[in-house]
Order: C-alpha cells, then structure tokens, then sequence
C-alpha cells in the first residue's frame, strides 16, 4: 500500500511539473498572439499589465475567476458543466506523451502518435457538448459546424500523419525524432508539411477557419453562453491545444527536439529548447495568419477539406509509397 | 481560371505575399499611442469642456445677454439675471447640463465677448450624472483653470473666425 502511494506521489509530481509550465506557457502564447495580432495591425497591444504586458493573460484569468458563472435555464446543466471540463482535460491529457528531449517525457508510449490523434479528435465533444447543451441557437449552429469541420480535417491530418510513419516505421514519438536525424521530414514531405499546417488550422478553429465563432454571425459560436471561469477554461483549453497542434507539427516534420544542424555551437543547446523554438515558430506563423486572412465560407471550406487535401494527401501516401518501395528505403519493423 | 492562377493558388503566392507584409509591417512603429501616458495633439479648436472666461481684471465676462441660450441646438444653457448694484446686467444663474450639450461650439460662436468657451480638455468623466450638471461656480473654475490656454487657443483661431 506504502509503495502504491509512493509511486502514486512520485506520477503526481511529475504531472505538476509538467502542467503547471504548460498552463504558463499557454498563458504567455495568449499575449503573443494578441500581441503580435496588434502589432501586424500597426497597434501596441496589451502592453499594461507586467513587463511589455506579459502578465495581461493572467490578469484576465483572475479576472474571470471572480466573475458570475450564469447557467442559462433552459440549458442543460451536468452537459453545459462538464464540456469546458472535457475541453480543457483533452487539451492537457494529450501533451503527456510529447516529448520535450529524448528522455524528458512523462509517457513515453509506442503508440504515442496514435494517442495523440485520438486524443485531439476527441476535442471535438467538448465544443458539440457546450453547443448541444446551452440550448440557444447560435452555439447550436457554431457547435454543427465546428463538429463537420474538425471531422474533415481530421482525415486529412490522419494521411499526413500516415505519410509520415512510412517514413518512420514506428508509432513512438521519440522514434519519429530519431528517425528524422539525417534530415527533417519537413524537406521530403513539404507539400504534406503545408497541408498539415492548413488543417492544424481548422483543427483548432483558427482564423481563417473560425467559422465556429465567426463574430459576425454567431456571436460567439459555442461559448457564447458562457461565462467567468467556465468561458476561460474553454479559452485554455483552445490555446492548449493550438501549442498541442504546433508540437505535433514540429515534431512530425521540423524534428522535434533535435537542434538545426548536428554542429558545434548549436548542438550544445539543449533539447528542450529546440523543441520550444520550434513550436514558437510555429505558432508565430499561427498569429500572423490570424492577422492577415478573411475568413472562409463554410461550402470553400468543405470543398478545400474533402476535394483537394483529402485526395492530394492520398495521391502523396501513394507517391511516397512506391518511392520508398522502388529504392527499398522502407523500414525496417523488428517484430 | 487561367493557368496562371491555378499556379498562384497551389503554391499560395497571394498568402505568402500577404504574410511578407505581416512581417515587415510586424517590426514598424504602430500608429497608435499608450493614451493615458501619451496624448495625441490637439486642435485650437477643439470643443471640449466649457468654460466662462473672466477679464484680466477678475470682472467675469459674461452680460447675460442670453444669446448662447436661444442658439443652443439641445437647450442645455440655463440662464438667469439681474442688475447688480453698480447698474451692469450679470447673471445670477449660469447652468449647462453637459449630458444634453452636443459639443457643437454655437455657444461660443454667438458669444459677443467671448464668455463662454469650449476649452480643450475632454477627461471630466465622473461617477455620477449630478456632477455633470454645471453650475456657475464650476464654469468659472473652469474658466480660471484653463485660462491660460484657452487666451492663446482663441487668439491662434482668430484669423479663421
């Protein structure tokens, strides 16, 4: 009973450590985003709160502690309740098996990458429960809407991903990383890379996929019934899972925590670090999209998901098939 | 389409362009300021907060002539008057309701002496309606206030009237 308990405190511990830099980070890439958004758009910015506003993020989380939590009457409560909560635990369940270095990883599993996928498809049921569950009619249209397009794009992202593990021949993430040691798949797959990129987008309901909140007609989609700690908690959990999407897709093609180049002054730098320069590049690129492109219809939406990455993703599976298959690069699986 | 734009649309020359710009524009100076610490300039002839003037003197300048009461559009100026001992006409009640004044500066334009005028200051929010509705007193103090910029705003505005 002793030895459970110890190892039980040990995973605890281990959990926080690894919780707590994830909800400071996902706090600071809030006022990143927001920041950059403001600057692209020749504004300054929260720049109040802390050094250059740093800590504007969680002067709105407190903020939005204290506020009033309104159930709306007809709503459905234990379902209203509980999708932020579903939210938010997916969007940090999933960053268990990330890893940041060869070693610095709290599950390091061999179906890690499958995890993963099944874990953000699954984010899919927070947004549909709080749509379904405030019984008002925009986070009705917003939740059907978010449910098509997470479930389209989910396809593709599931090919690219395929793409990748011929590559690779192996489902762990840390295998993936190893195996991108001579060169990042980011070169080879390219075009994979960008569709990926795209479609990390409508995963994550990022402009100019943002038509489950579009302002202008849904209010704000499945949130806007809303309010304090559970509005911020469904706020989280999308930023959570936008860094989650930026670590998959640097670890999927941008090599993870490998450093740029195996020479000297950059190979002392440690993993870790590269990892977070990578996902720091990448959600750079996610806030100077949100600056700069209109939002799409929902029909060009569908169409781009289904009758271009769909069969463009699968044309590039076959392609990078037959390639490895001719030069009999293909993996080799010890079972 | 043209094959020209197929090619553009596969290889997101339009996005990547666009995104160029978001970068360079991302390291320019912004064009807006941190506004409780820094202002922006402001004109002569800007129509803020009212104010009644006095002459260098200390005598107010206001006769009570009313005129600014009968232009004003919303009928926000009260006025009263009375003779004083010495014979000239001043007023014993100057009120403005600065929740129905529509700032368009008639008031100041009709004024024969240049009594009552808009001054430059527009942060006089408060937490309450009451303490909008301006008495004498208060416009005086005003006036007394701002004097100084007020004098040099009307003579920079003068060659314009």
């Amino acid at each position: 009973m002793i030895e459970y308990l110890e190892i039980l405190g040990q995973e605890v511990y281990k959990i926080i450590f690894l919780l707590v830099p994830i909800l400071v980070s996902v706090a600071m890439i809030v006022w990143l985003d927001r920041r950059v958004w403001g600057l692209v758009q020749k504004r300054k910015g929260p720049n109040v709160v802390g050094p250059f506003g740093l800590f504007q993020t969680l002067a709105d989380a407190l903020k939005y502690i204290f506020k009033e939590i309104i159930i709306p009457a007809s709503a459905n409560k234990v379902v209203f309740i509980l999708a932020p909560i579903i939210t938010m635990t997916l969007a940090l369940v999933a960053w268990a098996v990330i890893p940041m270095s060869e070693d610095l990883v709290l599950a390091n599993i061999n179906v890690g990458i499958l995890y993963l996928f099944a874990i953000s498809s699954l984010g899919v049921y927070g947004i549909i429960m709080g749509g379904w569950a405030s019984n008002s009619k925009y986070p009705f249209l917003g939740a059907i809407r978010s449910a098509a397009q997470m479930v389209s794009y989910e396809v593709s992202i599931g090919i690219i991903i395929i793409n990748v593990l011929l590559c690779v021949g192996s489902l762990n993430l840390n295998d993936i990383v190893i195996a991108q040691k001579e060169l990042w798949y980011v070169i080879p797959l390219f075009p994979m890379f960008v569709i990926f990129f795209i479609s990390s987008l409508a995963e994550t309901n990022r402009p100019p996929f943002d038509l489950p909140e579009a302002e202008a007609e849904l209010v704000a989609g499945y949130q806007t019934e809303y309010s304090g700690m559970m509005y911020a908690m469904f706020w989280l959990g999308e930023y959570a899972n936008i860094l989650l999407m930026c670590a998959m897709g640097s670890i999927l093609f941008l090599g993870g925590w490998l450093p740029l180049m195996d020479i000297y002054p950059l190979n002392i730098i440690p993993a870790p670090i590269w990892m977070i320069l990578k996902i720091l590049f990448l959600f750079l690129l996610f806030a100077l999209i949100k600056a700069i492109v209109p939002r799409y219809r929902y029909d060009q939406l569908m169409k781009l998901g289904w009758k271009i990455f769909l069969p463009f993703s699968l044309i590039y599976l076959v392609l990078t098939a037959s390639f490895l298959f001719y030069f009999d690069k293909l993996p080799k699986v010890n079972i | 389409m043209n094959f020209s734009r197929i090619l553009k649309t596969i290889f997101l020359v339009e996005f990547i362009s666009g995104l160029y710009m978001a970068v360079k524009e991302l390291f320019r100076k912004s064009k807006t300021i941190n506004y409780p610490f820094e202002k922006g300039s402001i004109s002569p002839r800007m129509r803020g907060e009212h104010a009644l003037r006095r002459y260098p003197n200390g005598e107010e300048r206001c006769i009570a002539c009313k005129l600014c009461e009968a232009v004003c559009p919303a009928q926000a100026i009260t006025i009263e008057s009375s003779e004083r001992s010495d014979g000239s006409r001043k007023t014993t009640r100057y009120d403005i309701d600065m929740l129905k004044c529509i700032y368009c500066g008639l008031c100041q334009e009709s004024c024969p002496v240049d009594a009552i005028v808009q001054g430059p200051n527009f942060e006089f929010a408060t937490e309450t309606r009451e303490e909008l509705y301006y008495n004498k007193e208060k416009l005086l103090e005003n006036g007394d206030r701002w004097e100084s910029v007020l004098a040099k705003n009307i003579k920079l505005d003068k060659p314009y009237r």
